[in-house]
């Protein structure tokens, strides 16, 4: 066979050290593919959001604006703390990809998910200052659009911590099998999605907001 | 809060359909609350017949494993179908109820301003989201695959919690009927009017859930379907070559994908209003409602093709089936068909043109929307091409097909006229909307899913359906629909509102009392419909087609069959071309015996479908009724479930290639002693589903 492999994209592969037959091979076609579609479809959900916001970012009906609520320093270590577990979870892919010791992928998850907690945890933390300050949902239109759009992101990042508890515990009974790795493949797309709806997040509501 | 509104939330006699009668007994009350009460008898008397039936007949084991856990596609097809059958003849009995409210409301009438708003509601709600929807879900779901020469789709279990979640949206809807009310606020619910300030209680929350339960089904649907479709095609069978009932399949797939969206977005935000006090589309605190009626329409104008779009699809395997012919112009329509899912996108202003924005942009929206026509229009001339000195035979399927041909004309007129602004700021939110959608959806979406279910029925159970009963009920549908509904554009444009419950001009009369009549003759075709299945039951060993292709069929699902085996085909067909079954047939390579036959690897049975079912029922009704117990524990059953599904590894089981070869070489052996059918005998009992060959008829 003189012809290149077919061309794989990075991130929907496993990689030479994971021989695959015809039918696995579709099979992990199907799987990425639909989640593909399906992250998609969720980001039209985040862009609906977004532009919900846009409309009611002035309809304050006399309540607290950006200026006041926002914690730009809190923000910014969010911002950190999820950049920074996008790159641990890359780690586990390569531990996946090139076959590595399970400890080695236990013990990036593991880092991920305590990175992607330390967010919540600081996100929570804003959440609750801003309802301190009179910045709860129900004061206006402006902050009812926000505590639908950010927090729904953080929605977002519980499940994908629960997702990872679950996959923890699959390998456990079951190793490290060709369904935990379709899995991992999948929660990498989600992570990673969730990490580009935050920078959109941390551009036009936090910096948008305080500029 | 009392320990028994912690257990009950706000559930209590009250909510009983017959209490305020009993209460209040004036003769309004009565007679509103004595249908409220026979409907709720209805939905009560026909669930606990069907169970005694299933236990009679000791049934619900068979229910359990080849029916509700089923992950087959055909099975669930046929569910949804089941499912949409029901819903219309609910809908269909309120419709007739409103229509008899409108035909003696001069001054006044039988029901009262509340139950006829509910009755509009449940009308509009259920023909979109439980009608439809299930209807063609069902038809894609047991045709698509067939077609492609696939196996299942892509994710079988997903497909039967889609299942489920539709049918929990149901659920609530008819539960609405025995405890509560429904919404009042129309199918589109616009806020203000469903906010908790104007309308407490549990209407709009019913409306709220069950929309969104159903909404995340189709979602799921639709990256199955579209999944299915770009990836378990079988060899050969390229996008140009795919039948255009799979093409219809696949542009309707990508709008549920990215039209559904904003659907979930706009409830799950009014439900904030509503439940967390947040302000969204109130009219104070900055809420803004236009921003509801945006995300709505982003959501309902796509909403529209993907009702009618599959229609589309089975006219184009009608029109050619039975015309004997290649479908005239295929690549026009599959370029019409991709060119109406992205014109969809762009045309949802024009449902709002009177709600204030510029004249210049409701005059590119207007724009748009005629631009809609005329890959429409395309479509049409291709069908009539298509039947031009064909074999046409006027088959049930052919019978609506026609009809629709020459109905959905006039409807499409009557929209071109609306899609012009100045003329919409005269007739918008009158009769003549409501005469111009219905023209839309029912001779497109309903007579092609009735088309549909006639043509594919001999696939699914291997008998066909009674044809003189057929006709009857095609009749009563198509001349009930004219005589129902165009007398609305006359009542439109004389200025009669639409969702209105009474009137005092008696220039009204004739329209009004020709339209009851009209909505009697399609309960009439409804009535057909069930009396043809009981007799086509009765009646099914003459009516039986073993060898599968009753209708000298063209596409794949034809080549096998009827009814289908679990694993669809024995080997997966090689394609070379399209209407891929008529190809083999004139090459003689039709019904021959494969060379090696392999084990078959199918998915397993899963409970997933009625756990998310009951779970997402139980979510909702805790949610209705503010139990929050109950809605938080179903919640975290769900969960459960959902986690614990992820450590199952034995999902696939294995059909032993020697099952495999026996049954077919029995089906082929059954093929082999069938005698030919031509296209004449086709409506005879020697039509036992083995085509003649077309050529050799024509040269007779």
């Amino acid at each position: 066979m003189s012809a290149a492999p077919p061309l794989e994209h990075p991130g929907i592969n496993l990689g030479p050290a994971h021989p695959e037959t015809k039918e696995t091979k579709e099979k992990r076609g199907e799987l990425l593919f639909g989640f593909w579609v399906f992250l998609m479809s969720d980001a039209v959900v985040f862009g609906l959001l977004f532009a919900t916001y846009a409309a009611m970012l002035h309809a304050r009906a006399g309540g607290p604006g950006p200026e006041k609520l926002y914690d730009i320093k809190s923000a910014f270590i969010e911002t950190l703390l999820l950049l920074t577990s996008s790159f641990t979870f890359g780690m586990a892919s390569l531990a996946l990809k090139y076959d590595k010791r399970r400890e080695e992928l236990l013990a990036w998850l593991a880092v991920t998910m305590c990175l992607g907690a330390l967010f919540l945890g600081f996100e929570v933390h804003d959440f609750l200052s801003m309802f301190h300050k009179g910045g709860g949902p129900d004061r206006s239109a402006y902050l009812s659009a926000f505590f639908a759009l950010v927090p729904l992101h953080g929605l977002h990042v519980t499940s994908g911590i629960v997702w990872m508890l679950a996959l923890i515990g699959q390998i456990r009974v079951h190793g490290i099998d060709r369904d935990v790795k379709l899995g991992l493949l999948r929660l990498g797309l989600f992570w990673h999605f969730l990490d580009i709806v935050w920078v959109a997040i941390f551009s036009t509501i936090y910096l948008g907001g305080l500029a | 809060m009392s320990a028994l509104q912690l257990i009950f939330g706000q559930l209590s006699l009250k909510s009983l359909p017959f209490w305020e009668m009993l209460k209040h007994p004036t003769r309004e009350n009565l007679v509103n609350g004595s249908i409220a009460t026979l409907a709720a008898f209805i939905v009560l008397a026909g669930g606990g017949i069907a169970a005694l039936l299933i236990t009679r007949h000791r049934k619900w084991r068979v229910l359990w494993t080849e029916w509700l856990t089923s992950v087959d596609h055909k099975r669930i097809g046929i569910m949804y179908i089941v499912i949409a059958f029901v819903m219309l003849a609910r809908a269909l009995i309120e419709a007739n109820i409103m229509r008899g409210q409108m035909a003696f409301a001069f001054g006044g009438g039988f029901l009262s301003a509340d139950h006829f708003e509910q009755f509009f509601t449940t009308h509009g709600t259920i023909m979109i989201f439980f009608m439809a929807m299930p209807f063609l879900t069902g038809l894609i779901n047991f045709v698509m695959p067939l077609q492609i020469g696939a196996r299942d789709v892509s994710f079988p279990v997903m497909n039967s919690i889609s299942l489920g979640l539709t049918a929990a949206g149901a659920m609530l809807v008819m539960v609405s009927l025995d405890l509560g009310k429904f919404s009042t606020g129309g199918w589109s619910g616009y806020p203000p009017y469903t906010e908790a300030a104007f309308n407490p209680g549990v209407g709009v929350d019913y409306w709220i859930w069950a929309v969104s339960l159903s909404s995340l089904g189709s979602m799921m649907t639709g990256i199955n379907f579209a999944v299915t479709i770009y990836k378990k095609r079988t060899q050969g069978m390229h996008f140009m070559r795919m039948p255009l009932f799979t093409w219809t399949a696949l542009v309707t797939s990508v709008l549920m994908i990215f039209a559904m969206p904003p659907l979930t977005v706009a409830t799950g935000l009014l439900a904030l209003d509503r439940y967390l006090g947040f302000h969204f589309f109130t009219d104070h605190f900055g809420g803004n409602f236009m921003n509801y009626v945006n995300l709505f329409w982003l959501f309902g104008h796509p909403e529209v093709y993907i009702l009618i779009l599959p229609a589309f699809g089975v006219y184009s395997e009608v029109f050619s089936t039975f015309s004997g012919k290649t479908l005239y112009g295929y690549k026009s329509l599959v370029l019409a068909t991709m060119a109406i899912g992205v014109l969809s996108f762009t045309v949802w202003l024009h449902h709002f043109f009177t709600m204030g924005q510029s004249a210049n942009i409701n005059a590119v929206f207007g724009i748009a929307t005629m631009l809609i026509g005329v890959p429409t229009g395309v479509k049409v001339y291709d069908w009539m091409w298509t039947m031009f000195r064909g074999r046409v035979r006027f088959t049930v399927p052919l019978v609506y097909g026609l009809a629709f041909a020459m109905l959905f004309v006039i409807g499409g007129m009557t929209g071109v006229i609306l899609a012009n602004p100045s003329i919409d700021f005269q007739v918008h939110n009158t009769q003549f909307l409501i005469a111009h959608f219905h023209n839309m959806l029912v001779p497109g979406t309903l007579f092609g899913m009735l088309a549909g279910y006639h043509m594919w029925f001999p696939k699914a159970f291997g008998f066909r359906l009674d044809e003189r009963w057929g006709l009857f009920s095609a009749l009563c549908f198509i001349f009930g629909f004219i005589l129902a509904f165009f007398p609305l554009y006359g009542l439109g444009l004389l200025g009669y509102p639409r969702r209105t419950l009474d009137w005092f001009d008696p220039v009204y009369l004739p329209y009004m009392v020709a339209a009851f009549v009209g909505a009697l003759i399609i309960l009439a075709g409804l009535g057909g419909l069930a009396v043809q299945l009981v007799v086509s039951i009765r009646r099914r060993k003459e009516n039986e087609v073993p060898a599968g292709d009753p209708w000298d069929g063209r596409s794949l699902e034809w080549a096998i069959p009827a009814p289908p085996p679990e694993y669809n085909f024995a080997v997966l067909p090689v394609v070379s071309s399209s209407d891929a079954f008529t190809h083999a047939k004139e090459e003689g390579t039709a019904y021959r015996p494969p060379r090696e036959i392999r084990d078959i690897e199918m998915p397993k049975n899963s409970a997933m479908g009625v756990i998310m079912c009951i779970g997402g029922f139980l979510a909702g009704f805790g949610l209705v009724w503010h139990i929050w117990w109950l809605a938080v524990a179903a919640a975290l059953a769900i969960l459960t479930a959902l986690v614990g599904r992820g450590f199952v590894r034995d999902t696939e089981k294995i059909i032993p290639a020697h099952e495999v070869e026996r049954c077919h070489l029995r089906w082929l052996a059954i093929v082999a002693v069938t005698r030919p059918v031509s296209r004449g005998e086709e409506l005879d009992p020697s039509n036992a589903g083995l085509a003649a060959d077309a050529l050799a008829e024509t040269a007779e």
